[in-house]
């Protein structure tokens, strides 16, 4: 049942990533990303990950697709001609479908090769809030405020950045 | 309740990831390409997730959160940038940003 469950979830999240690259136009692709971020983040509690769950839809879905899709309708969401899937060079698109079957294989090989063990026994409380800030604030206390100083600056770049060029 | 093997977690992460990264290499529009990185994030991001929980650690988790906390200011930036493009060459063509190459 859990099994089945997570098929259509993959099956979902292949979807969306898909959706992403085979779209013509940009608001479609972020509504590609958008369900693809939604069903990660339902994967994230079925992993025992309630918090980075809640976090993954705040940000990802509620920050991220929405701050492209502000970009795509301020800038236009049409493709200019020579965008789409089938306009880059003949070469480029041989070369990145090798290297995919490549990675992909390269990849599963690894994954089926190590297996794991079954995974046994989750402290009941695995990735709730209190874990997660117990060890965010303790073990990783100063990664966590270097965060905050790189999200400051990058949003004092991203101000100075996005302003309209005074004369032009 | 018997859980699913992580090892099921591992590979479709990885097919995820090896989308974003053909999306990457072929489409040639900025905001695409953006988004297909930020796939990629994910796709990292549920990996660590999926192994915290084998190993019973919480590590990778955190790992994760600092992942979204980089991942929001590279989009932040990262989108300032295509709209300045925009501003300065108006397009969002990739092949056509070549304002250094004098």
């Amino acid at each position: 049942m859990e099994l089945l469950f997570f098929i259509a979830l993959g099956f979902l999240a292949l979807v969306g990533a898909i959706g992403v690259v085979v779209s013509r136009n940009a608001v479609y692709s972020a509504l590609a990303l958008l369900l693809n971020f939604a069903v990660l983040a339902v994967m994230y509690f079925m992993l025992n990950a309630q918090f980075l769950g809640v976090v993954q839809v705040i940000v990802y879905t509620g920050a991220i697709v929405v701050l492209f899709l502000f970009v795509i309708m301020l800038i236009g969401g049409q493709l200019a001609p020579g965008s789409t899937l089938a306009s880059g060079r003949r070469q480029t698109r041989v070369a990145a479908l090798i290297l995919s079957v490549l990675m992909a294989v390269g990849l599963s090989i690894v994954v089926v090769l190590g297996a794991l063990a079954p995974t046994t026994g989750i402290v009941p409380d695995f990735g709730s809030v209190q874990a997660i800030g117990q060890v965010l604030f303790t073990e990783y206390l100063l990664p966590f405020e270097l965060a905050s100083v790189l999200l400051l600056v990058a949003m004092i770049g991203a101000v100075v950045l996005a302003r309209r060029p005074k004369k032009l | 309740m018997d859980t699913i093997p992580t090892n099921y977690y591992l590979i479709l992460s990885a097919i995820i990831f090896v989308i974003g990264a053909l999306g990457v290499l072929v489409r040639r529009n900025a905001l695409i390409i953006f988004m297909c990185v930020e796939m990629m994030l994910n796709a990292v991001n549920l990996t660590f997730i999926a192994l915290a929980r084998q190993f019973g650690q919480l590590d990778g988790q955190i790992f994760v959160f600092m992942v979204m906390a980089v991942a929001a200011a590279e989009v932040a930036v990262g989108l300032a940038i295509v709209m300045a493009m925009v501003w300065h060459r108006d397009t969002t063509n990739v092949d056509e940003i070549d304002l250094l190459k004098g």
